[in-house]
């Protein structure tokens, strides 16, 4: 059996099942929040969503890097691809999301002629600019403190290497900034939050200890298993009941309480947060990275001059409610109807794990 | 000097007929090919035919387990028996992009020339066209197949509730092994591809008794090839997700690069819905043969959710649906 398989063996989840239901009896029904896209697609493979209805309701936040982002980017995005002489390089999943014009993706651009290309490691990115002297070639930096590290180390490989045609276009996110707005909205109504396993694998799972410290939330660190997932909801519901307001780590065979020093050092040498622009949240003080003064050569924005287009997001569309969990994906009138993955309105639905995509694609009978 | 492909030998000119006589001939040589003419005269078939075409654009064009010259075979071989047929003749047709190796086209004539006699089948007429460098990723090739029908009747109007689904081995296998051979996947491994040919899988199945439809589920896996059993009809498929085998290494690399096994290409495994009493005689039949020993019931057809594949799992039931875009390109 392989190791990661003793966390996905129903054995034992029953009795956590029974459990979660006798305390709620005691609670009353909980709403817990997911931050993570990994989560929500777990849980949605899982069917953990239906399998702990109606005593606990799980709802999706902002943690899918390519939901939060903005049309309006997507849109600048876009325009970047038509410089003379670029290759834009990319993870997966962004290929597909729509700008301002629903069906205008970096796919589509890529049929047309442009030069895109999926990479699964930016530095496939560096590579690829010391290969092609002749081209510039910027990474699309998206993702929270989960691909900041890579990223940062993408930027000091070209420095130490000289590479004057290989830059960053940095929309990298900080989860912390968004979950202070997210929690001070008015129609904030969340018991608790599942806390991203792999953002605490860089930021040590102290760094949620904000939320039962200053917000009196229980706060769980956990993997992304379904048995971790189950296990991590039970404790927050364990806590719940007990009145206890604290941050447990499910995921110690990976995290622990500082996180990772050298990933944390290698985000601090290259970034420095900044103002950053989300969906549905709107603009957050210091919730994005800017790459700092002595590495800005390598900046994409700066260099190719990224101006994010102003675009409102499509009328009837969700996604922004969608990721402040404030609306589930069946509640909005373009789910399933006229949004599927197959013809996209929103990027949740587009993403790999957005909270519309996992919805649809593991819809319960 | 490095013998490579050159416009000339798909000029249709001396250099042509060098190919021909020189790389094609010697491979795949039979008497109907042999005369060289515009087309081949076939002998009677002696039943109704069953024809398929399949064109294979895969990259790499060598990937562990096999290459793109089996994988032609295989691919349009396993389209006959899928249908009932027992495939007889293929055409096969290259188009090449100038500067290949040529040492590297013989290792795929020399390999799909192995397949095709494993297969008991013959290459009969071809083409072969040159173009200019960057026009083709090195080499692509379509076939087409000729065999005659064993099994009247097969197809999704043959499918019934209480039937049994049944899968010839772990699945995904081949997706994964070209994703790893791409270097997609940033680990090292065996991961050896399922291509083969499926010929005695289909013909003992079928003498077995009792099947209803028969398919091999390459792009989209097979969540994708069970949801056209089942799409716009009163049937519904539901799956155990325990019952499905996966290769622990394919689950893990799946898992690295987020697939889903079930969606990932086979192309060397048999999905067949048999009649309930069938089963077992189904299943030991395909134990008996190389590349069926993990033949399996992974599922059965009911009326639950008419139109639709559902996959019951640990913590309860959920639809699998077709695949949306490509989760991988050009593994066939």
């Amino acid at each position: 059996m392989l190791f990661e398989d003793s966390f996905r063996r129903p054995e034992g989840s029953r009795r956590l099942l029974e459990d979660i239901h006798k305390l709620t009896e005691k609670t009353g029904p909980v709403r817990l929040m997911e931050i993570c896209g990994t989560h929500t697609m777990a849980i949605a493979k899982a069917g953990l969503r239906t399998a702990l209805a109606p005593d606990v309701r799980l709802l999706s936040g902002p943690g899918c890097p390519v939901c939060v982002t903005p049309s309006g980017e997507i849109d600048g995005i876009l325009k970047l691809c038509d410089q003379p002489g670029v290759i834009l390089t990319s993870y997966g999943d962004l290929l597909r999301v729509p700008g301002s014009v629903r069906g205008d993706t970096l796919l589509r651009r890529r049929a047309m002629g442009a030069e895109v290309k999926t990479v699964y490691s930016p530095m496939e990115a560096v590579e690829l600019a010391a290969s092609h002297p002749e081209a510039q070639v910027i990474f699309l930096g998206v993702g929270f403190e989960t691909t900041a590290p890579g990223t940062a180390a993408c930027i000091l490989e070209a420095s130490e290497r000289g590479l004057d045609n290989f830059s960053v276009l940095c929309l990298l996110k900080r989860t912390e900034p968004a979950l202070r707005t997210l929690i001070a909205a008015p129609d904030f109504a969340v018991d608790g939050f599942l806390c991203p396993g792999h953002v605490a694998a860089v930021t040590g799972a102290d760094a949620f200890g904000f939320l039962p410290r200053e917000y009196g939330l229980p706060a769980v660190v956990s993997g992304f298993e379904a048995g971790d997932i189950l296990y991590s909801v039970w404790r927050l519901v364990s806590l719940l009941a007990e009145g206890r307001p604290a941050l447990e780590n499910e995921y110690t065979r990976l995290v622990a309480p500082e996180g990772n020093p050298a990933a944390l050092a290698v985000i601090d040498q290259v970034f420095e947060p900044r103002a950053s622009l989300w969906r549905g949240l709107g603009e957050i003080p210091g919730s994005g990275y800017a790459l700092r003064p002595e590495y800005r050569r390598w900046d994409a924005a700066e260099k190719f001059g990224f101006t994010p287009g102003s675009a409102s997001e499509v009328p009837g569309c969700r996604c922004g409610s969608v990721i402040r969990g404030v609306c589930e994906p069946a509640d909005c009138p373009l789910f399933g109807k006229v949004c599927t993955p197959a013809d996209p309105v929103g990027p949740c639905m587009v993403s790999s794990e957005g909270a519309c995509a996992a919805a649809w694609k593991y819809r319960a009978r | 000097m490095k013998e490579i492909v050159t416009l000339d030998h798909g000029s249709g000119g001396l250099r042509t007929s060098e190919l021909i006589e020189q790389v094609l001939l010697p491979a795949y040589g039979n008497a109907a090919l042999n005369e060289l003419g515009d087309g081949a005269v076939l002998s009677d078939l002696g039943g109704r035919p069953v024809f398929s075409t399949d064109s294979f654009v895969v990259t790499p064009w060598r990937f562990p387990g096999g290459d793109i010259g089996k994988l032609a075979v295989c691919g349009t071989v396993n389209d006959v028996c899928m249908a009932g047929g027992e495939p007889k003749y293929l055409s096969l047709a290259l188009i090449l992009e100038e500067g290949f190796a040529m040492e590297n086209l013989r290792a795929i004539v020399a390999s799909a020339a192995e397949t095709a006699k494993a297969c008991g089948v013959q290459i009969v007429t071809g083409d072969t066209k040159v173009v200019e460098r960057g026009h083709v990723d090195g080499i692509y090739i379509n076939t087409a197949g000729i065999g005659v029908l064993r099994a009247e009747g097969l197809g999704r109007g043959a499918v019934q509730p209480g039937d049994a689904v049944l899968v010839s081995g772990s699945v995904g296998c081949h997706g994964a092994a070209v994703m790893m051979a791409r270097g997609d996947i940033p680990c090292e491994g065996t991961l050896l591809s399922d291509c083969r040919p499926l010929h005695e899988l289909s013909r003992a199945a079928l003498s077995a008794g009792g099947v209803r439809i028969l398919r091999d589920p390459t792009r989209g896996g097979v969540a994708t090839t069970l949801n056209e059993f089942v799409e716009h009809g009163p049937l519904c498929i539901e799956l155990e997700e325990e019952a499905i085998p996966v290769d622990p290494a394919v689950a893990t690399a799946c898992d690295l690069l987020g697939l889903d096994p079930l969606y990932a290409a086979c192309e060397g495994r048999m999905l067949a819905v048999v009649d309930p009493a069938h089963t077992d005689a189904v299943l030991a039949a395909l134990h008996a043969l190389p590349g069926g020993e993990g033949a399996v019931q992974i599922g059965r057809v009911t009326t639950s959710r008419p139109g639709q594949v559902v996959l019951n799992a640990a913590f309860g039931s959920r639809i699998l649906g077709k695949l949306t875009g490509a989760q991988l390109p050009r593994i066939c």
